[in-house]
């Protein structure tokens, strides 16, 4: 059990510091910052250009959706740069466990896209004006955690795919800008076509998204305990997906010696 | 004439290069659509239908400029990756005219980006495509993505000396949408950044292309982007000239 957990937290963290290539502050403060921020502006003006929604609602969905850019692609680099930078095979012919190895570098992933959330509503509060009242902040901050596991959860999915595609960005980039269109980022759920709804009830964040914005109209967290519980179980959900995929294309890649391979 | 040789060799390999690329596929048709989709359902619920047109020449600028800045920030750091920047320094002609036409073929796949918003706008959303002004928007588009790509050949000669170039490009993305009203006005935004957007090509050239599309002046926002065009590629003479001798001296030209 020892060893179990010295994988799955040293292990993820060493993975995280030598595979997540934006982790120097050069690279960080642009990309994981200053991007978020700009987009929570954007996004805020443009609801305000178009008559659509009160600000808050801009600022709340935006705040927590950047945690996607911690979730989607620093699980992806964390996973699928092992390939890129040739330490796969030794990794894979390890005897450490799997599901430590691959959950453990969701651990600094989800820190980093609680911080990312966490600046982007403190950009709001002091550029946008948005006043949560305090009270309701545990309950906000609570949410964000279960929204940006669930984000990483579906990030550890792209990135087991990226144990076999060949450009994972592409998938990367895909996702993030789809998850702004579907999981009513910016566009309540109902003015979405029906099976834009029903594709957006099954991915990370739609749900999260929807309790933050009642909690910070000042709704009990026992009122939105019903989302906070589905975003949890897709959550789950997803990191057994990405576990599952992640063991399926091991094998497939042994069987076929692809590991390396471009 | 040998000028115009190499401009037109750089334009077509770089545009066969970018156009096999999956990143530039996301950057010019994926992500402007997307966000057209955003801005068209964002509109029509706040009961702005009429202006849908507006939001697709918009998110069209906003893949010209994604793939121009995109482009750009790469640009430096792909040919440093491939060796070959070096070779492009030691050229007989000098490095801003070795790297204009590649931005230029950066911006022109940016036009990628304003079909496939109009195309996606009229089949799924069934906005009109009438132009009030036909001609001059033939005329204002292509001004407008010259105007971009000489833009994005200032931002690559910064880049000789950056080694995150493509932090750079990360971060810029949204504030030039911003500050240029590519798809909310710029009155929306504090009275101290209006200097900003005059400054910017985008912002001219997203008003003459709304206003030959949608009615309105053509020929001053127009005459505006021919102006800080011009302007551009003077300052990129410069700035390649600088930063190609500091990165000399410094020996960091190839440093990755």
């Amino acid at each position: 059990m020892r060893h179990w957990l010295s994988v799955f937290f040293v292990g993820g963290a060493i993975a995280y510091r030598g595979l997540f290539n934006w982790i120097r502050p050069a690279m960080y403060i642009p990309t994981m910052l200053g991007s978020p921020l700009f987009q929570l502006i954007f996004f805020t003006k443009l609801g305000q250009y178009a008559h659509a929604e009160a600000r808050d609602f801009y600022i709340v969905g935006n705040s927590v959706q950047v945690c996607a850019m911690s979730s989607v692609y620093g699980m992806t680099m964390a996973v699928a740069n092992e390939r890129w930078f040739g330490t796969l095979g030794p990794l894979l012919a390890s005897p450490a466990n799997r599901a430590a190895v691959f959950l453990g570098r969701g651990v600094p992933v989800l820190a980093n896209g609680l911080l990312v959330s966490l600046f982007t509503f403190l950009a709001g509060v002091v550029l946008l004006g948005f006043r949560p009242g305090l009270g309701t902040v545990p309950a906000l901050a609570l949410i964000v955690v279960v929204t940006v596991l669930s984000c990483t959860a579906f990030g550890m999915l792209l990135g087991s795919i990226g144990l076999r595609a060949k450009d994972f960005f592409f998938a990367a980039n895909l996702a993030y800008f789809l998850m702004l269109l579907f999981c009513g980022v910016n566009i309540p759920l109902d003015v979405l076509p029906g099976w834009m709804s029903a594709v957006s009830r099954c991915l990370p964040l739609t749900h999260g998204i929807a309790a933050a914005r009642e909690v910070a109209q000042g709704a009990s967290l026992g009122h939105v305990s019903g989302l906070v519980l589905t975003e949890l179980g897709i959550a789950a959900a997803y990191a057994l997906a990405g576990l599952m995929l992640f063991r399926v294309l091991e094998r497939e890649s042994r069987r076929s010696a692809v590991l390396d391979a471009y | 004439m040998r000028a115009l040789r190499l401009v037109k060799s750089g334009f077509t390999m770089n545009l066969k290069m970018v156009g096999t690329s999956s990143f530039f596929l996301v950057t010019s048709i994926v992500q402007p659509i997307i966000f057209a989709t955003v801005a068209f359902y964002m509109f029509r619920s706040g009961g702005r239908s009429g202006t849908l047109l507006y939001a697709s020449l918009g998110a069209g600028m906003m893949g010209v400029w994604s793939t121009t800045l995109f482009g750009s920030g790469g640009m430096i750091q792909w040919q440093r990756w491939q060796g070959t920047l070096e070779l492009g320094a030691a050229a007989p002609p000098s490095l801003a005219l070795v790297y204009l036409p590649f931005s230029l073929a950066n911006a022109f796949t940016g036009m990628y980006a304003m079909a496939a918003t109009l195309v996606w706008g009229r089949l799924v959303f069934g906005v009109p495509l009438h132009f009030v002004h036909p001609w001059l928007f033939v005329l204002s588009l292509p001004a407008t993505v010259i105007g971009l790509g000489l833009m994005g050949l200032v931002l690559a000669s910064t880049f000789i000396l950056y080694r995150y170039a493509n932090a750079l490009s990360n971060l810029l993305e949204y504030p030039v949408w911003i500050a240029s009203g590519l798809v909310f006005s710029t009155s929306l935004l504090p009275e101290w950044t209006r200097p900003i957007s005059w400054a910017l090509p985008p912002y001219w050239g997203i008003v003459a292309i709304r206003h030959a599309a949608l009615g309105g002046a053509v020929w001053a926002p127009l005459g505006m982007v021919v102006l800080l065009g011009a302007a551009s590629l003077a300052l990129s003479t410069l700035t390649f000239r600088w930063f190609e001798t500091a990165a000399r001296n410094r020996a960091t030209l190839s440093l990755t």
